[in-house]
């Protein structure tokens, strides 16, 4: 019996994905371990490992292939001593989960060239929690009916909102919506435009930034904080660790500040669900990264208990595999606050939009030499504006407020961040 | 002085509407009350719904057993006892209103005997029982919802209402004092028809009145045609675009003038009469005027999460718009309490409520009729399959009926099903879960049905609607 190779998940909550290129031919000989393909999410490309070996009988499903559903049969192996006439009327339908074993996914590899070149986002914001509603795994759920009425109406499902069970469209969510209001693009614009198709990504970020926005009342809270002692302090650290190869950030100090205040004020590590508020344990400081084609958010685990040293390595790495798209998915899911600098753009302040189901986001402008009064004096000192947009569900002023002091005090005690 | 007990959310009348809301609402956490006056399970469990399909049941025996030798059986002179078919009857209203008990009981929900009105409270009404003993207690809650439901029209004025012997409604119907040799049943509904089915099946000599110009009015038209044919092919007469101007009682029968078609006027003189009007929603006695709440004739009006006008309090099923069933009473039950526990319930789509009538053959429908479908703007594409072209339905020994499902021919959209035929209350549910699904014809042929089965039928309709039908 030949062997079925079947579409992978990446993820516990991937269905579908797009089966980007087969790195084996048909008549190839393959080992177990041998990476054979490449699989794209919205969010990585994933090299695909194979299980059992033998030679590549057929290929089912080419490369370049969106939307195909995990455990799909893929491809089908010849195991020693089996021709091509064993191919006959082989079922190629998927089998029951854990029928047969699913090629591993190995971690993923850079993001090739795409057709278009996408001018990277300098938005200041969010990566990927688990997605709960109407793009979970990318699949819409839409009602048959709804499904064609939008197809006739020429209307793009994936900007209409689902009131059916479970955010599902249906006809009444179609039925409201004028076409002209829901096209990407005016018919006609002078000079021409290129249209960038909508990636996993971009569709990701634009779902749920709605939403957010959308969905949660969100406040500001802006404090200043002068930098001129964390700055020396740094110096100092950067120079006399020089030789271990340790060069720490502002933004590294930010995070260690953050992590530490959290602790001092719990209430802000938090989260809002129907069933009730969580307070996390942890503080789990994710990270946004601009990156091609849109932004992500690592995760620091445990950043209370990292030192600098360590949250700068972290962080380093971190970021440059968020840059090659080689995250994995742990890697990136599931922060509880996040920290979104974008001070190295020269911006003074700004309001990120909370990254659900996170109860807070941390926004942090340029440090710069700025007037400020010192007693009755006027003097200068390099202070930097930070911003928080709380979640007001389950963050009140007064717990924002209270975080703000404590990450104010860190920033401007830094050897209070040594203890 | 009342003490007052309070509770999360009272509800008054204990039939599908009150008590399946209350149900709910205690699995919700509600501490829930709910007060009745007479039975558990209400019109529906005790003088309507169930009963009524337990002596149909009994009719439809004996159809087979007249018919016996069609399936190569024997069985002389068959006959029945109206008190025991009734007895039957009776036996299982009480085995069912027992369960509701039972129900109540089990998820801790206070069951208060007595007859409830409404007094202004603070955030919602009081609700004030008064026992069978006559003495008042008052209870209160934030929340109340009104659940009384409905009784048979009469018009007195016209002389028709019971008066102890000629005159029946439903409730007298389905506890008869003697076995009528003739009868007029005024009113073609859903309930006339099925009482003019059972005494037909049982020898009564049987006259339908109904003052529109076809029978089962609701229904589609093809549908109430085929249904007159199959009526009167049983013995039954019919007299549509007919109503009744007076009776006259005589010494064991009663004499009926109706004014016909033409506007002659004709005399049916009967044993009994049973008055199938249509129904007026108990609305009185309740303290609804005091209170303000807003009401249309005889309902109580309310917006699509079963709420009226005055803050804390609702209604629901056959004291509110129709459709009068039971099953819409109970769905407006759950989504008026998940709404009041801070659930986001969608509102009830009245156009997916279907309708059964559990006549000799039987009729169920769900959705608009061709005509209606057709008044809405639709072009449409209409199939149908007739029983004579499916096997089990020969098999069964019942060739007679149709199914007809109509299409929007643009989208695909199922826009109603109808059907006549053996079973097909039980059928209709397929075609409702379709609706709710808003699958189009795509989805339903692709759709297997087991063979051989009278849901086969369903799947040949909508072929018909695209010319694929196969068995015809
Ligand atoms: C003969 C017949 C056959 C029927 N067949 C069907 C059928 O096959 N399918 C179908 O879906 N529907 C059928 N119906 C209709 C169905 O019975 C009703 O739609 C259904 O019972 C409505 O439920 P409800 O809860 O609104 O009210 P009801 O069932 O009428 O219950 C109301 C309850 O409130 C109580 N009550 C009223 N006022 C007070 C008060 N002031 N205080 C305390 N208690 C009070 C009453 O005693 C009653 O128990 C039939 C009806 C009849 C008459």
């Amino acid at each position: 019996m030949p062997i079925k190779i079947l579409m992978p998940a990446l993820s516990p909550t991937m269905e579908e994905g797009t089966l980007a290129k087969w790195l084996v031919s048909e008549g190839d000989m393959i080992n177990s371990g041998d990476v054979i393909a490449e699989i794209e999410t919205d969010k990585a490309t994933m090299e695909v490992e194979a299980v059992e070996e033998g030679t590549l009988a057929k290929i089912l499903i080419p490369g370049n292939s969106e939307n195909v559903a995990v455990n799909t049969v893929i491809a089908l192996l010849l195991e020693e001593g089996e021709d091509k006439s064993a191919l006959d009327g082989v079922d190629v339908s998927a089998p029951a989960q854990n029928d047969t074993p699913t090629p591993q996914p190995s971690p993923p590899k850079g993001k090739k060239e795409e057709g278009v070149k996408s001018v990277p986002h300098p938005e200041p914001v969010e990566g990927e929690v688990p997605v709960k509603s109407v793009a979970e795994g990318n699949r819409l759920k839409v009602s048959p009916l709804a499904r064609r009425l939008a197809k006739e109406a020429g209307l793009d499902l994936s900007r209409i909102t689902g009131t059916g069970p479970n955010g599902r469209i249906v006809k009444r969510d179609v039925e409201g919506v004028a076409p002209q209001a829901s096209m990407a693009v005016a018919p006609s614009t002078p000079g021409g435009y290129d249209l960038i198709a909508l990636d996993g990504m971009r569709k990701t970020i634009a779902a749920r930034m709605t939403e957010s926005f959308r969905d949660v009342p969100h406040f500001p809270l802006t404090i200043d904080c002068r930098l001129d002692a964390l700055l020396t302090a740094r110096k100092a650290i950067n120079e006399a660790a020089a030789d271990d190869g340790i060069k720490i950030s502002v933004n590294d100090f930010i995070i260690r500040a953050c992590a530490l205040a959290l602790k001092k004020e719990p209430a802000a590590n938090s989260s809002y669900t129907p069933e009730g508020l969580k307070h996390w344990h942890d503080a789990d400081v994710a990270v946004a990264v601009a990156i091609d084609g849109g932004l992500i958010t690592p995760v620091v685990r445990q950043a209370q208990h990292k030192g600098l040293a360590a949250i700068s390595t972290e962080v380093k790495d971190l970021a440059a595999r968020a840059k090659a798209r080689k995250l994995m998915p742990e890697e990136y899911q599931g922060g509880t606050f996040t920290v979104s600098n974008m001070g190295m753009m020269g911006i003074k302040s700004f309001a990120s939009i909370i990254n659900q189901p996170q109860g807070c986001i941390m926004s942090v402008g340029a440090g710069e030499k700025r007037p400020v009064v010192n007693g009755d004096e006027l003097g200068i000192a390099i202070v930097m504006s930070v911003t928080l947009t709380c979640d007001h569900r389950v963050v009140d002023g007064a717990i924002g407020a209270s975080f703000l002091k404590y990450f104010k005090q860190f920033i401007e005690n830094p050897a209070m961040m040594l203890l | 002085m009342m003490s007052t007990q309070s509770f999360d959310l009272i509800i008054v009348g204990a039939g599908p509407g009150g008590y399946v809301a209350a149900i709910r609402a205690a699995q919700l956490g509600l501490k829930t009350a709910i007060v009745e006056r007479e039975h558990l399970g209400g019109v529906c469990l005790n003088w309507g719904c169930i009963p009524t399909k337990a002596l149909l049941r009994s009719a439809e025996v004996f159809d087979l057993m007249e018919n016996a030798k069609d399936f190569g059986l024997s069985c002389t002179k068959p006959d029945f006892d109206l008190e025991a078919v009734v007895k039957r009857s009776r036996q299982i209203a009480g085995q069912l209103s027992g369960g509701v008990k039972y129900l109540l009981k089990k998820n801790k929900v206070t069951v208060i005997d007595g007859t409830a009105r409404l007094e202004k409270g603070a955030k919602a009404p009081k609700v004030i029982v008064k026992d069978k003993a006559g003495k008042e207690a008052a209870y209160s809650a934030a929340h109340v919802i009104l659940a009384t439901g409905a009784r048979a029209r009469t018009i007195p004025a016209a002389g028709l209402a019971p008066e102890g012997k000629f005159i029946w409604t439903a409730k007298e119907a389905m506890t008869p004092d003697i076995m009528p040799k003739s009868l007029l049943v005024i009113g073609s509904g859903a309930i006339g028809i099925e009482f003019a089915s059972f005494y037909n099946a049982l020898g009564a000599d049987v006259t339908v009145v109904e003052m529109l110009d076809r029978v089962l009015p609701v229904e589609d038209a093809e549908i109430s045609a085929l249904a007159q044919k199959s009526f009167e092919k049983s013995g039954m007469k019919i007299l549509t675009s007919a109503q009744v101007e007076g009776v006259k009682p005589g010494k064991d029968t009663i004499t009926a003038s109706i004014k016909t078609k033409g506007g002659k006027t004709q005399n049916i003189a009967a044993e009994r009469i049973i008055l199938a009007i249509g129904i007026v929603g108990n609305v009185e006695n309740l303290g609804l005027e005091a209170l303000g709440v807003k009401t249309d004739r005889t309902h109580v009006v309310v917006d699509e999460f079963s709420r009226t006008n005055v803050p804390g309090l609702y209604a629901i099923g056959d004291l509110t718009a129709p459709p009068w069933l039971a099953h819409k009473a109970s769905h407006e039950g759950v989504i008026c309490v998940e709404k009041i526990a801070g659930n986001k319930p969608h509102a009830l789509d009245h156009g997916n409520i279907p309708g059964c009538t559990y006549c000799r053959p039987q009729v169920a429908s769900v959705g608009l009729t061709e005509a209606a479908a057709k008044d809405a703007g639709h072009k449409v594409r209409v199939g149908r399959f007739p029983f004579m072209g499916n096997g089990k339905a020969i098999a069964l020994g019942e060739p007679e009926g149709l199914v007809k499902t109509i299409f929007d021919a643009k989208t695909g959209e199922l826009l109603g099903a109808h059907m006549i035929g053996a079973e097909v209350t039980e059928l209709i549910q397929g075609y409702t879960l379709g609706r709710t699904l808003e699958t189009t014809e795509a989805e339903l042929m692709e759709t297997v049905f087991p063979h051989p089965t009278l849901s086969e039928m369903m799947h040949e309709s909508v072929l018909d609607a695209y010319g694929k039908v196969i068995h015809v």
